[in-house]
């Protein structure tokens, strides 16, 4: 067997396998934020069918394929069938670069644990996560209502504006790996002694909530935005294809995760032995803690207005990545080998007086707010 | 056979290509016009400069974006109304002498280089269209073209901001 023969069945073993664990991720991601948000919000959650309500996404997905397909009078019929394709084709692609483990050799040769082993990864998750808005713009368009449209406009407004602050968090990581290689990224936060999260950590902060922006997600699914706009993007889209809409999010949300392990949480690397099984099974832990973050600040948090959406973004996001990236890159280049050592100091003292502000302003606010709002007796105790 | 690949994604460049021009539908050509691109990406690919390829992706795919943004809210949201008819007749026939002035062109570089495409040299350095090959580029022989884009850009920044802030009566 020739190597290209050995590369080309590796790769389609891969894919195959990767491709097969993300779909099946899908109906257990959403058995899970259904019952993490109804405990977080002291309900039960599903719990009809099958143990624990195991079963429920089973039951979801063959009610969504049985359903009557309805489409609306005037849709573009072509772009209104493409687009949740669009939506979901992309999601899945990106996590053909994500390493999650070390490269292992079988028979004599090398194989990476990941679908393609390309030296610009990173960037390829880039390009992918842009080309995710073009299914929720072509659905909001095509549907032909104009809560649809709405729901389009905003979301393209809106992951046009975040991918900048991703993007520049991104460069900061590139900065201190020096390689655009996800693999190379990995090894360098072992070699520097501490994960990214350290030297990174006022980037990884905006990561989170950048990406989460661009994940679409409460508190910021400004494209579905229910009390607003009806269901935004898929109000006119049933079945099968609203399914599709909703996989294409969750496939988005773990692409996400695991781009975040691999960039600031030192990727399969863990405590303990270091072998390719519990490399794998901490890199899976690691995504799994991410997504349930991502859970919790959906309980937590109300739908913010589209305009304090659009200026956080713009005056707050993009000047503080700019920021990260600027200093990241002076210590970098003025400290040298102790760059990550200054930039970890840094980034803790930075976080630390950003929380004493945050606590001085919220205080005072209060204060006025009680001088405004005369408090009841009763109340003040 | 490295001819099949090339030979099936300029096929699908000029099909889309030519829907973009034929198509009465502003959203269908925007849509085309990111096949377009997208398989011309393909070739950067093909050549082995993969960092071209996502450049290409990433910028033109956000870009069109915001063509799709002004499709639909500057023209007719509809998008599916007829034609915009204001088609001087010169226009046609500036058309044609134009793009057979280009054909032209093209046919005698290919004619002029024919023996260099034909002859194309086996060996590409190892690192050929990589990112670090690409900035050292970019920062030394073409410092200056590079330097006045990027003051291009920041004088557009400052207009788009300018013309946001404007009052309108």
């Amino acid at each position: 067997m020739s190597n290209t023969t050995f590369d080309w069945i590796a790769s389609l073993i891969k894919a195959v396998i990767i491709f097969v664990v993300l779909l099946q991720l899908v109906p257990v991601l959403i058995w899970l934020e259904r019952k993490v948000v109804a405990r977080m919000q002291q309900r039960i959650g599903p719990n009809r069918v099958g143990p624990f309500g195991l079963l429920q996404p089973l039951a979801d997905a063959v009610k969504l394929m049985a359903k009557e397909n309805i489409i609306p009078t005037g849709v573009d019929k072509l772009v209104y069938y493409l687009a949740p394709v669009i939506s979901i084709v992309p999601a899945l692609a990106a996590f053909a670069v994500v390493p999650f483990g070390e490269p292992i050799h079988v028979a004599g040769r090398v194989v990476y644990l990941q679908v393609a082993h390309v030296n610009i990864g990173i960037l390829y998750v880039l390009a992918l996560s842009s080309l995710a808005v073009y299914g929720i713009t072509l659905a909001g368009w095509s549907s032909n209502n104009k809560y649809s449209l709405l729901g389009g406009l905003r979301a393209s407004a809106q992951m046009i504006s975040y991918e900048i602050p991703v993007g520049l968090t991104v460069v900061a990581v590139v900065l201190l790996a020096g390689s655009l290689d996800l693999l190379d990224i990995v090894n360098q936060q072992v070699k520097q002694g501490i994960w990214n999260i350290g030297p990174q950590f006022i980037g990884f902060l905006l990561f989170v909530v950048a990406s989460n922006a661009e994940l679409n997600r409460a508190p910021f699914d400004m494209a579905e935005a229910e009390s607003e706009l009806v269901a935004g993007f898929h109000t006119e889209y049933t079945g099968f294809r609203f399914a599709m809409f909703f996989m294409g999010e969750y496939v988005n949300m773990v692409t996400t995760s695991a781009l975040a392990t691999v960039m600031y949480l030192g990727g399969w690397h863990g405590f303990g032995p270091d072998v390719w099984y519990l490399n794998l099974i901490w890199f899976i832990l690691k995504i799994f803690a991410f997504i349930i973050f991502y859970m919790w600040v959906r309980a937590s948090w109300p739908r913010i207005r589209y305009d304090q959406l659009m200026g956080f973004g713009w005056k707050v996001m993009i000047p503080a990545a700019l920021l990260n990236l600027a200093a990241t890159a002076v210590v970098i280049v003025v400290a040298k080998e102790r760059a990550t050592l200054w930039l970890t100091a840094v980034n803790i003292a930075l976080f630390v007086v950003f929380l004493a502000v945050l606590r001085l302003v919220n205080s005072r606010q209060l204060e006025q707010h009680r001088q405004v709002v005369p408090q009841p007796d009763a109340v003040r105790g | 056979m490295t001819w099949i690949p090339f030979v099936l994604i300029a096929a699908v460049a000029v099909f889309f290509a030519l829907y973009l021009v034929l198509s009465k539908n502003a959203v269908h050509g925007a849509l085309s016009l990111v096949l377009v691109l997208v398989s011309l990406a393909i070739f950067f690919l093909l050549l082995g400069a993969e960092f071209i390829f996502i450049v290409q992706v990433a910028v033109y795919a956000g870009a069109i974006m915001v063509l799709f943004l002004f499709v639909m809210m500057l023209l007719n949201v509809g998008g599916a109304e007829g034609p915009l008819r204001e088609n001087p007749s010169w226009q046609l026939a500036a058309a044609i002498v134009l793009g057979c002035v280009l054909l032209f062109e093209a046919a005698l570089h290919i004619a002029r280089a024919g023996e260099g495409v034909r002859h194309f040299p086996q060996a590409i350095a190892a690192d050929f269209g990589s990112p670090e090959r690409i900035g050292q580029l970019l920062f030394s022989s073409y410092l200056l073209p590079f330097e006045i884009t990027s003051l291009v850009l920041l004088a557009a920044m400052i207009g788009a901001v300018v013309l946001a802030l404007r009052r309108f009566p």
